[in-house]
Formats: C-alpha cells, sequence, structure tokens
C-alpha cells in the first residue's frame, strides 16, 4: 500500500503515530516520518490513521493500478 | 466557443497527453478522470518508474527507514492511461499537435500537459561529478544509490551546498553518526530561502549536531584516487577535506530543454502561463491547447505583485495539476486561477521547519512567537508594509494563522497583542536576505520579473 503524506498540512498532532505506530513515528516534537509502502497487514490501522487524521493529510491508495512501464506500446 | 460542442467533443473521444510522470502529472490525470475525461490519456515519463514521492528519498531513506524503490505514489483514483514510461520526450510540433519520443515516435494530442519538472545541478566538471563517491539527490535512483553508499558507513560526508536538501542530508548523516562537512558559499545555511537571521538559527542547530559547517566558502575541485574514487575536496580557502562521498547540493535546473525551438515560451526559469496554467508561446500570446505545472512551470501571482513565481514545493504540484486538469475541460467562464498561497516544509536535525508566502522576497522580519535562542519560534516575513511570508520552527500548528494575514495583505509589522506577549518585546528587524548578486545557495522560489537593473538584453523587434 502506497502511502504519502501533505506534510503542509500535517500539523504534527501525531494521532496517526498512536494509531499505526509501524508506520508514522513523530521524529522531534513536531516532524513525522513513515514509511511510505506500508505492509498489508496494516491497512486496518492505516485506514483508521488516515481518518483520525484532523487535517486529513494521509494519502493512501484509493485502487490497485500500478502503472506497469510499456515503452514502445500505444 | 460556448455550445459548439468542441468540449463536449474532448471530453469523450479527444486525446490528453501529459508530459512528466511525476507527482503533477499523476494528480492532474486522476482529476482528469475525476471531472469525466473519458478519452484517451497517455503519461509520458524519462524515468522507467511509476509516479513517485520524492520528500521520503532525502528523509526516510537515508535514514534507513524506507526504500527508494518503493516510494510510489498512492492513486487517488483510477486513471486508466497509456504509460510510455522510461522514454524522454525530445520535442513538441505545435502546429501538428504532436509529442516526438526518445524513441521517435509521435504522440498526437488535443490538450497537453507538461509537467516535466527539474532535475539536480550536477556538479559543473564534468569528469569530476563523475568520480565514483560524488551523487546529486533528485530521483529515485539517485536517492537509493546514496542511501547505499550511507549504509556502507563512510568515513565523511561533504554536502555542497546548505539549502534545504543539502541540510537534510547533512541531518540524515549525523543522525546515523556519520561524520559531515557542509560546504555553504552563502553566510550560513538556508540564507537564501529564509534571511541571515533565520540561517544563524540554521547554523547553530547543524553546529550543536556536529556538522562541520563552513560558510562563506566554495569547493574549487574534487580529487579522485587512481581507482576513481573521490577522496577529497579542495575549497576557496586553501583547506582541504578528506572524504569518501560528495553530495551536490545546487539546487535544480528546469526540464524545458526538450521544448528549445518549439515557439513556446519556455526557457532556463520554467514555462511560462498564465494564472490558470495555461502556457505562453514565445511571441507572449497565451496557448490554449498547452498546460504547465509543477516545477516547471512559472506563472504570476496576485499575492506577490504578479511577479511569475517558480516554485519547487510539492503542495504546488499538486494544486496547480488540479487547477490545469479542470481548466482544460473547461469552458472559459467556467476557469478557474492558481493562487495558492505558497508552502513547504523541511525536517532537519529534529526540528520541523515550516513556510508560508514567499519569504525570499522580504525585507524585514519580526520574531512573533517564541524565541531564536530555544529554536522554536514562528518569524514573520514584511515587505513595504505588509506581511509576506512565515516560517516556523517547531511551531507549525501557527501556520495557517499567518497563511491568512498573508492572503490577507495584512500590515507589517502586524499587531496581534493577545498572541504570547515576551519580555524582549516584539520588534521588527533586518531579515538580512543577501545580496542577489551574490552567490549562495537560493531559495526554492524563482521570482523572474524583469528587474530594471538587468541590461544585458536588448530588444530586437523582427519587424
Amino acid at each position: 500500500m502506497s502511502i504519502a503524506v501533505d506534510l503542509n498540512r500535517c500539523q504534527g498532532y501525531a494521532q496517526c503515530a498512536f494509531l499505526a505506530p509501524e508506520i508514522f513515528t513523530m521524529h522531534g516534537d513536531e516532524a513525522l516520518l513513515y514509511d511510505p509502502d506500508a505492509d498489508e497487514a496494516q491497512r486496518e490501522k492505516l485506514a483508521q490513521a488516515a481518518a483520525a487524521c484532523p487535517v486529513q493529510a494521509i494519502l493512501v491508495d484509493a485502487v490497485d493500478e500500478p502503472a506497469e512501464a510499456v515503452p514502445g506500446a500505444r | 466557443m460556448l455550445g459548439d460542442g468542441a468540449l463536449e467533443r474532448l471530453r469523450h473521444e479527444g486525446r490528453i497527453v501529459v508530459v512528466g510522470a511525476s507527482l503533477a502529472g499523476l494528480r492532474a490525470a486522476e482529476t482528469l478522470r475525476a471531472k469525466g475525461f473519458a478519452g484517451s490519456l497517455t503519461m509520458i515519463g524519462d524515468e522507467p518508474h511509476e509516479p513517485y514521492d520524492r520528500p521520503p528519498l532525502s528523509k526516510g531513506v537515508l535514514l534507513g527507514r524506507a526504500r527508494a524503490d518503493r516510494t510510489a505514489l498512492p492513486r487517488l483514483r483510477t486513471v486508466d492511461a497509456t504509460w510510455r514510461l522510461g522514454v524522454p520526450a525530445t520535442a513538441l510540433d505545435m502546429a501538428g499537435r504532436k509529442v516526438r519520443l526518445a524513441d521517435g515516435d509521435e504522440v498526437p494530442y488535443d490538450r497537453l500537459l507538461i509537467a516535466t519538472g527539474v532535475r539536480a545541478r550536477p556538479w559543473p566538471r564534468e569528469e569530476e561529478a563523475e568520480l565514483d563517491g560524488v551523487f546529486v539527490l533528485r530521483t529515485r535512483d539517485e536517492g537509493a544509490a546514496l542511501a547505499r553508499r550511507l549504509d556502507g558507513g563512510p568515513r565523511r560526508v561533504l554536502v555542497i551546498g546548505g539549502g534545504f536538501a543539502g541540510s537534510e542530508v547533512a541531518s540524515a548523516c549525523r543522525e546515523r553518526g556519520i561524520p559531515v562537512t557542509v560546504a555553504e558559499r552563502g553566510a550560513a545555511p538556508l540564507v537564501g530561502a529564509l534571511g541571515g537571521v533565520v540561517a544563524a538559527v540554521a547554523a547553530g542547530l547543524q553546529r550543536e549536531h556536529g556538522v562541520d559547517l563552513r560558510c562563506g566558502i566554495m569547493v574549487t575541485a574534487l580529487e579522485g584516487d587512481a581507482s576513481g574514487r573521490v577522496r577529497a575536496a579542495h575549497l576557496s580557502d586553501g583547506s582541504t577535506v578528506e572524504t569518501d562521498v560528495v553530495v551536490v547540493s545546487l539546487g535544480a535546473l528546469r526540464n524545458t530543454e526538450w521544448l528549445d525551438g518549439s515557439g513556446l515560451g519556455a526557457g532556463p526559469r520554467g514555462i511560462a502561463c498564465d494564472a490558470g496554467c495555461r502556457a505562453f508561446d514565445i511571441r507572449g500570446i497565451v496557448t490554449d491547447d498547452i498546460y504547465a505545472a509543477g516545477d516547471v512551470a512559472r506563472s504570476p501571482h496576485p499575492l506577490f505583485g504578479y511577479q511569475f513565481l517558480s516554485l519547487e514545493h510539492w503542495g504546488n504540484a499538486v494544486a496547480q495539476a488540479g487547477i490545469a486538469a479542470h481548466n482544460m475541460l473547461s469552458e472559459s467562464v467556467d476557469r478557474l486561477p492558481h493562487m495558492d498561497v505558497p508552502a513547504f516544509w523541511s525536517s532537519q536535525f529534529g526540528v520541523n521547519v515550516k513556510s508560508v508566502g514567499v519569504p525570499s522576497m522580504a525585507t524585514d522580519i519580526m520574531i512573533t512567537q517564541g524565541s531564536l535562542d530555544s529554536r522554536r519560534f514562528v518569524g514573520v516575513y514584511g515587505y513595504q508594509g505588509r506581511v509576506i511570508g512565515a516560517v516556523s520552527f517547531d511551531q507549525g500548528r501557527w501556520l495557517p494563522f499567518y497563511k491568512e494575514l498573508i492572503e490577507r495583505t495584512a500590515p507589517f509589522p502586524p499587531e496581534f497583542p493577545t498572541v504570547d506577549r515576551h519580555a524582549d518585546g516584539q520588534r521588527p528587524m533586518d531579515a538580512d536576505f543577501p545580496d542577489p548578486s551574490v552567490p549562495s545557495h537560493g531559495p526554492t522560489v524563482t521570482l523572474s520579473g524583469y528587474s530594471p537593473a538587468d541590461r544585458r538584453m536588448t530588444f530586437v523587434p523582427a519587424h
């Protein structure tokens, strides 16, 4: 599962770090570090963390659609 | 145009081509589909990878907490595109509405979005840049290569350039216990982006964390050993730094060379476009079928004197991509302007640095919350009696408040006596930005308005 966090929006509420500590950790007082490719087993926790973010800064895959490299294809 | 059905045809059977398969390109494609575009969509990218996120590359990846090949951007919705990855665009035929690719193919379009972004500025001397151990950090592959080298435990890393990226690299090295030297041409790290007052705090942070910070200095040469590995760097003060990894962090170059000769208003400063992301041609006439978004675009911003702003910011790529996609599918009266207030973040040495507005345009600064000494503060930037930017060090929750002040063109110095009155008073001071004619590591914002002091240009009308 791909994850990106809009760190402009993120204000360090740390809800995600409480709910999904395997993915999100606070780095210092306010900055967030996260694993951009979480394990599938974390899906439920990730969904909770994304839903709990007060500023909705966590972006998660909504579809399974990898962009297969197709050089030459039209 | 209204009611002639052209737009409906475009929506149903049009061909939209996006050149640049990164953050802006992907978000534009998603927006096009979300807004009902049912025609053919082609995504062209010079790298062989699906769109990936860059911020983790200089943070989690260098810390060994994330893998560079696992930073794919999340898919917010189905895009249903033809992906031409690993094939750069090489030319644009505006009259024939075609994009030429490096493999000789030509891709026709009805609407084109250019989101080719920027690339790292390489070390200027090619034979030195090719030494083993000399890196730049922009792409996923570059991030992976640098992370691997840091895993190997180098004796010392030299970072050339103390901007945001360079400072983040230095921070990651120190966190891993790797000795690091930062060489910055300006008076302090981040001085081009945030001015001398805040840069002094950044310098203190670096030194406190054990960075060997050298300012007001240039690297004059990189030296390799017999096997072609970098072993030392020579500095302008005559000193030498023994090092086995060099990270060149000298900013970015805009990827516009492929547009040379196309007739589009593109150059080293990016692609000129209007506030609705429509690109200008070289005659200064706005096109109606070519759009630009992200780091490669530069557009006039009403909050900043309508200067053409070029922003290497994550949020700007997202916002501009959305506007460009919307406008492509809209009648002229329904088009939207891109007027987001610039904002970006950095985290280094355990401190969360955030900025809104355009601090580098300012002359004055006032510390409105916290204190410089504690390295926990908000600094508000003033320009001609109004608030033009703000920066926070570990005070990020305040920034939306200051963003509003910028949007309201609130007066500087700001007056809000209920907030954090501290004993040493709140007085504006010179923000201490370097003279732009003195080289230093610049900000990630380019103000490209014409300067009357610049007399190198000669205007030669064709007829």
